[in-house]
């Protein structure tokens, strides 16, 4: 017997968005509240979880063609060329940099390096969670 | 350049992540990863020259003061170690084209060999209790991928083994950083070493000295704790065996002899007397089993085992001869045990058997792997021109000025057990009647014959041209001896 997902589906489409935005949220307060890249990776993987219940593997990868080992390599060379910029410019590694901006729309706002980092951290979580969750699901 | 000391570590780092791109493409992974080897060999050489000729090399990541960041610390010894890892990398990721098979080269092999020697190196480099657990971790977590790669069924009986003591084995690190830290209430060791001596190691110093000694011996494979070794080296395939057998038992090796000559100084007679017994029971519990297998694998395996604790000997002396001598051989038993593991793995290819009964007569076929085989042999045991005399020459020496003349007869003595199990080896398979041989592509044993050759031929050049490197294990040793020079270097070093 077929089972009938509606709700399920219907429901997930909304809520998705809801915690998607709430693990950008959460991964810009990062540096002032709690949070940061590591749980706002963990929260946009549960939404992305989230889908793969709803639906199927194969309907998520069809929407998100995202090739995940590639998205944990590419958040690993931001994260070490963040790192290793300062080298370039004769400050030890891991130096970190900011400066006030004025962005339009938003105002004054504080930029920081270290949020560059924190992306690189955020695309490894998102990458090894569903790496792991997608070989496993696929395994027959 | 401040950050001179980092390149090393960072080139196989970043190689490890593009090689993830090119996964597919074995031509391209095998000539970056051969190319990166080189240029983070290359430099790591510059690191080292600059060490000896400028002193200790210290950078603090962040632009923090000293106690506050991450310090990452190039040292004599360091520098030295982590040169000799990439020109052993080089060679064994070499030796591997021919031997570790395609389905494996498409499955992110390169990628964990590149940060397996990050994780490695950098646990030689750092200069922060903390910072090397993660570097433990980053360098584990690499030998478990390339343990279980494959999945053969013995593979993946050993990795659960293997991932279970290791497991087991770093959350007692954690916990012994944790007591550590709320007695010092500081990460980084040339802090912790200050501290420690101003506190002038009340008991429970001892405890943890003898809590780090328990999980860097589960690392390093010391009696009573080397259990998981035989069995989980054995079911990892050659270039990866010579990898680990090179490189990670030395890391705990290393990290003892870190915090035993900047820590924990002050209660001598206790931690380094039980240091010393320790030692001996490796050197005698790893003979036994030397001798008593007929398994090619085994053997080295074991030596490795005798090896950890010729070295901790050396440690327990406490003097400048013996250290140096630890140190010298050290080294000597990286290089050695790289090349045995590849001739082993050759006489495997040749023969199609580990067990020594089936071999023989590989003398007549392929008399070049004989007598290369018969050099590293001997260069194992310790003949005088070749690598392993020297250390453990001072080692012995060491022995006898801190007073430890029996146990530096035994040790001695264990050399002629040490000799007699590797030339097992070569009367079984090398001479007396042909054994079973099956039939194998040339062109492949030779490429694999000569990165094999030529590091045979380096570990001649080691035992030969010891006076050429005296000086930079002097230079090391110095500091071993003398820990105020390494805090001194540090703390100034950052501000």
């Amino acid at each position: 017997m077929r089972t009938n997902n509606l709700i399920l589906q219907f429901t997930s489409k909304f809520v998705f968005f809801i915690i998607f935005f709430f693990a950008v949220h959460i991964f810009f307060a990062g540096h002032y509240t709690p949070g940061g890249g590591f749980v706002g990776g963990l929260l946009m993987s549960s939404a992305l979880v989230l889908l793969v219940i709803a639906y199927d593997l194969k309907t998520v990868q069809m929407i998100l063609p995202v090739n995940y080992m590639y998205m944990t390599a590419i958040g690993l060379i931001l994260a070490l060329g963040t790192a290793a910029f300062p080298m370039f410019v004769g400050k030890p590694f891991f130096t970190h940099f900011y400066d006030y901006f004025h962005l339009p729309l938003i105002g004054k706002t504080s930029l920081h390096t270290a949020a560059l980092f924190d992306l690189g951290v955020f695309l490894v979580v998102v990458g090894v969670t569903m790496t792991i969750i997608q070989t496993i699901g696929e395994d027959e | 350049m401040i950050n001179f000391l980092l390149i090393p570590i960072l080139i196989p780092f970043f190689t490890g992540m593009v090689l993830i791109f090119l996964h597919k493409n074995v031509r391209l992974q095998r000539i970056l990863s051969l190319l990166a080897l080189f240029c983070a060999a290359f430099m790591a050489f510059l690191v080292m020259v600059k060490v000896k000729n400028e002193g200790i090399q210290s950078v603090t990541f962040g632009d923090w003061p000293v106690p506050y960041g991450i310090t990452m610390v190039a040292d004599g010894m360091s520098s030295l170690l982590v040169f000799t890892t990439f020109v052993l990398g080089f060679f064994i990721v070499w030796y591997g084209f021919e031997s570790i098979g395609r389905g494996r080269e498409q499955f992110f092999y390169y990628p964990g060999i590149m940060f397996i020697l990050t994780g490695v190196t950098g646990a030689f480099t750092t200069g922060d209790i903390f910072n090397l657990f993660v570097f433990f971790e980053v360098l584990l977590m690499s030998s478990y991928l390339l343990i279980v790669l494959g999945g053969e069924k013995g593979q993946l009986r050993e990795s659960i083994k293997y991932i279970l003591v290791n497991v087991i084995s770093s959350a007692l690190f954690v916990i012994s950083v944790a007591y550590l830290y709320s007695v010092v209430g500081t990460l980084s060791m040339a802090d912790i070493s200050v501290k420690i001596a101003e506190i002038n190691q009340p008991g429970i110093i001892t405890t943890i000295a003898v809590l780090f000694l328990l999980v860097f011996g589960l690392k390093a494979a010391i009696f009573p704790l080397y259990f998981w070794l035989p069995s989980s080296y054995g079911a990892a395939p050659i270039p990866v065996l010579a990898l680990f057998g090179a490189l990670l038992t030395k890391v705990g090796v290393y990290a003892i002899m870190r915090t035993y000559t900047l820590f924990f100084v002050h209660d001598v007679s206790y931690t380094h007397k039980l240091l010393l017994i320790l030692a001996v029971l490796t050197i005698l519990a790893g003979c036994i089993g030397a001798l008593a297998t007929f398994n090619v694998k085994q053997i080295i395996i074991y030596n490795i085992v005798i090896a950890v604790g010729v070295i901790l000997f050396g440690v327990a002396q406490m003097n400048e001869t013996g250290l140096e001598g630890a140190l010298f051989y050290l080294v000597h038993d990286m290089i050695i045990k790289a090349v045995l593991f590849m001739l082993v793995g050759l006489v495997i290819y040749v023969t199609g058997t580990a067990d020594l009964r089936n071999m023989g007569g590989l003398m007549k076929t392929y008399p070049a792997l004989g007598w290369f085989y018969l050099i590293a042999a001997f260069g194992l045991a310790g003949i005088p021109p070749l690598s392993g005399f020297v250390g453990k020459l001072l080692i012995v020496q060491g022995g006898f000025e801190a007073g430890n003349i029996w146990s530096s007869i035994f040790l001695l003595a264990s050399s002629l057990i040490v000799l007699l199990s590797v030339i097992r080896i070569f009367i079984y398979a090398f001479w007396g009647e042909e054994g079973k041989r099956i039939t194998i592509e040339k062109h492949r044993y030779n490429r694999m014959f000569f990165p094999t050759a030529v590091l045979v031929v380096i570990s001649v050049a080691y035992g030969i041209g010891s006076e050429w490197v005296v000086p930079f294990m002097d230079n090391a040793a110095k500091i071993l001896v003398d820990p105020s020079i390494y805090v001194d270097a540090v703390m100034k070093g950052g501000k």
